[in-house]
């Protein structure tokens, strides 16, 4: 069954109609009976145990920078202290920002049952602001590299530096990732054809993307 | 329980096209059969390079025709230089380890056979799958690349110990260039094996057919399960171990390059680095990097040994109970590579504890299958031969294990042909074992045809032989004293070993050789061997439920199969025939269940 935002379910004619679009996604998002426990009991998609693969494997790929950056430090005596570059604090209330506009986007797109999808639907606008949001932390993280460039402080100036721009790249790169499942939801919702699997485990990317920023300024913040 | 009969997503119609059908493929069966050939071309790669370092062991000054062609620094003259010597032997490494014993047990017949074992119609993110395999490729054309630039390729072994590999072209031919190209490629192989375990999770977690429950998983399900759970772990520790070490060649850091080092009178520019932290991030993933190799050969010989015994496994799920805690204990001894490596020495009891520990689901393990063999009228075929085989290089290689396990023997056994001996046996070998025995097995269900027996067993036995006469004199060689990756054994005490060396050269060469009929084989099989029936060896998981050979794009032809029985149904009273299908409705009556 096709599961759609809205009633009833638009058939896509730019695919063979031969492609079933199965039931992969929990289901309609709103049943026509209205009642939402079928929803939300309904077996896991593929898709979601995937993303916490996903989750697990990054997870593991920090946990092995993060015991480098403790035996690193404690390794040598040459490790300085890194002052962190104050604008990642508004970064880090902007990221959270993200994760609450996220959340509201899901919520909103699952009680959806207006008209069709158009790119700039009430729902989709959540899903901008998360969108803008994401892209203005990465700027955030680009000034702050830029702030301590101008500085001096390169990454090979000192391995503190090192682990800075090492530890917060590779952050970013991942947040890149999640702002790309963002515009694929975005693009989805506005022909119709998302599934409420793929909105499920892109913001659950995102809160990871939140939560583990949240981590990484706390190990800068205590070890560097 | 995930017993949906309607799955998650088909998502993909059956191709047209070439380039979709054969090249760009989302069809598990095609990508795994893709891996196959990365990993058929990778091994007799590797497999020549182990010619060219064996000729050079038994005969040091030899001219080697046509090896300048190869590299015209590395053998002026066709003869090898000490250095060249060792660039082979990391690349023979590099790519046996990564592109052979972690491609085919595992991506090749992974892909094409758990969705199938578990009844699915294809992975559930076949594109993830596709990308999987031509990151894998692309990891191996840049490690094969690392041949052609000037320098050649890296010489620091596969394990790649800084501040050898860390500190730049100064450290030794291909130590530039060569090294930034290595760390490359296996950042590059760490990603496309991250997209295999996601495929393989998921697929075994959420895409079993109506009535699959975990337990009536066949054992090579299990297995593959199993190693993608630790692939998972592995590889995601691995590849930022290998940007730390990039960016040392490329940006100047110094995560691992110590303070104060000379090389070729010239103080480098690094500082504080810890050359302990390669070592340990290398072997976090390194050890179960090995238990990667062996686990889906295990389940592979498991699965083959019960078809030919026609009866189930002593205990199937204390086999599974045993590989998973292969997986768990083997994140906890990897210093045990690392006895000698200048580590807290306490630490070393702490490694070698659970070393010893982890010998005991090993030995679990070959008890099921030595229990189980025993009494059985197992049917001799090449795949069980094989199977058999593993079983003892397994046993072979791993006693050699409890030696190493202990710190104070290995203080004497550390990079000897001691451990050489040891890993060649009990991993590389018998996950090559593996792998034969599941194509000679498979191969019917891929192709539509059988293999011929008679070459098989040729191949078996000289193989067998073979590999005992290769790798059982290294043992003897290592407690001699022989110090392993060095070109040339020029110190007075290994002069009366080199005719041993020459030795096994030749049993090298003549081993090496038998795999030719291996290929010669596999090919004209493929295209001329007897049409196999659908189920040629009367066994009873779904991969031989499937409607043709080799099975249909969607596997089972438009329709979902529903499992009614544990597999490994063979010979159970009250059931009509010798074994009974997975799939097959058929309601056995236990005699037991009318007392």
């Amino acid at each position: 069954m096709a599961t759609t935002v809205h009633q009833p379910p638009i058939v896509d004619r730019r695919r063979p109609a031969s492609r079933p679009s199965h039931a992969g996604g929990n289901g309609r998002l709103v049943p026509p009976d209205g009642d939402l426990r079928a929803v939300k009991d309904a077996p896991t998609a593929a898709s979601s145990t995937g993303v916490w693969v996903i989750v697990f494997g990054i997870s593991m790929s920090f946990a092995a920078l993060t015991s480098a950056l403790v035996v690193r430090k404690g390794s040598a005596p040459d490790w300085r202290h890194l002052d962190l570059p104050s604008i990642l604090y508004a970064n880090t209330v902007i990221l959270l920002a993200s994760s609450v506009t996220v959340q509201i986007a899901r919520r909103r797109i699952v009680s959806f049952v207006g008209r069709a999808g158009s790119w700039f639907s009430p729902p989709a606008r959540w899903l901008y602001v998360t969108l803008f949001l994401g892209l203005l932390f990465v700027c955030g993280q680009y000034l702050a590299w830029s702030q301590l460039r101008s500085q001096g402080v390169y990454m090979a100036s000192n391995p503190s530096s090192s682990f800075f721009y090492l530890l917060t790249v590779a952050h970013a790169l991942h947040v890149l990732g999640g702002l790309t499942g963002l515009t694929l939801v975005i693009w989805r919702l506005s022909r119709a054809m998302l599934r409420r699997s793929t909105l499920d485990i892109v913001s659950r990317y995102w809160h990871f993307m939140d939560l583990l920023w949240l981590y990484l300024l706390i190990l800068l913040k205590t070890k560097l | 329980m995930h017993d949906m009969s309607v799955h998650a997503a088909q998502h993909h119609a059956p191709p047209t096209g070439f380039i979709r059908k054969h090249i760009f493929s989302l069809d598990h069966k095609v990508i795994g059969k893709q891996y196959y050939g990365l990993a058929l071309l990778a091994v007799f790669i590797g497999m020549f390079l182990s010619w060219l370092m064996r000729l050079h062991l038994g005969w040091t000054n030899l001219a080697i025709p046509g090896l300048h062609w190869l590299s015209s620094n590395g053998a002026p003259g066709n003869v090898m230089t000490p250095e060249y010597y060792l660039q082979l032997m990391t690349m023979h490494g590099t790519i046996m380890v990564f592109f052979v014993l972690t491609t085919a047990p595992f991506a090749a017949f992974g892909n094409y056979f758990l969705p199938i074992q578990v009844g699915a119609e294809d992975m559930p993110f076949p594109h993830f799958n596709m990308m999987s395999f031509w990151v894998t490729f692309t990891a191996f054309v840049v490690l094969i690349a690392s041949f052609f630039v000037s320098d050649g390729p890296t010489l620091g072994g596969w394990t790649q110990y800084v501040p050898l590999s860390a500190v730049g072209a100064v450290g030794g031919p291909g130590e530039g260039m060569g090294v930034v190209l290595w760390a490359t490629s296996i950042a590059i192989f760490c990603v496309g094996q991250l997209l295999g375990s996601l495929n393989f999770i998921t697929t075994t977690l959420d895409m079993r057919t109506k009535g699959m429950s975990l337990w009536r998983l066949p054992l090579t399900s299990w297995a593959w399960f199993i190693t993608s759970v630790m692939g998972l772990t592995a590889f995601a520790v691995l590849m930022p171990a290998c940007i730390l070490l990039i960016l040392d060649h490329v940006a100047g850091t110094s995560f691992f390059v110590p303070s104060n080092l000379v090389i070729n009178d010239q103080l480098q520019p690094h500082a504080g680095g810890s050359t302990l932290l390669w070592q340990h991030l290398f072997w976090f993933f390194g050890h179960p990097e090995v238990y990667i190799a062996i686990v889906p050969g295990m389940g592979i010989a498991s699965h083959i040994l019960v078809a030919n015994m026609r009866r189930p496994m002593l205990s199937h799920r204390v086999l599974i109970y045993s590989m998973g805690a292969l997986a768990i204990l083997s994140y906890m001894v990897y210093g045990h590579h690392m006895f000698v490596s200048g580590m807290n020495p306490y630490s070393s009891i702490a490694f070698s504890f659970p070393t010893l520990i982890i010998t005991i689901p090993s030995t679990i393990i070959v008890l099921i299958w030595l229990g189980s063999l025993y009494g059985s009228k197992l049917r001799i075929n090449t795949a069980s031969l094989f199977a058999l085989g593993l079983i003892s290089m397994f046993i072979s290689g791993g006693v050699s294990g409890f030696f190493l396990a202990q710190p104070s023997l290995d203080i004497m056994l550390h990079a000897t042909y001691f451990v050489v001996g040891h890993f060649h046996l009990v991993m590389a070998v018998a996950a090559i074992f593996g792998i034969f025995s599941g194509t000679y097995f498979w191969f019917p269900k891929m192709f539509g045809r059988m293999m011929n027996e008679t070459l098989g067993k040729i191949h078996f036995w000289i193989t067998f032989v073979g590999a005992y006469a290769i790798f059982m004199p290294f043992h003897y060689l290592g407690l001699a004293g022989n110090v392993r990756r060095y070109q040339a054994f020029v110190a007075d005490y290994l002069q009366p070993l080199i005719p041993v060396h020459q030795f096994i050269t030749v049993a090298a060469l003549v081993t090496g050789a038998a795999q030719f009929i291996f290929l010669y084989n596999l090919i004209h099989s493929r295209f001329w061997g007897k049409i196999a029936p659908l189920n040629p060896w009367e066994a009873t998981s779904l991969e031989w439920s499937t409607p043709s050979s080799p099975p249909p794009f969607d596997n089972f032809g438009g329709k979902h199969p529903v499992v009614y029985h544990d597999p490994y149904q063979y010979g159970i009273e009250g059931s009509t025939g010798d074994y009974v299908m997975q799939d097959s409705p058929e309601q056995i009556h236990s005699v037991r269940d009318e007392d």
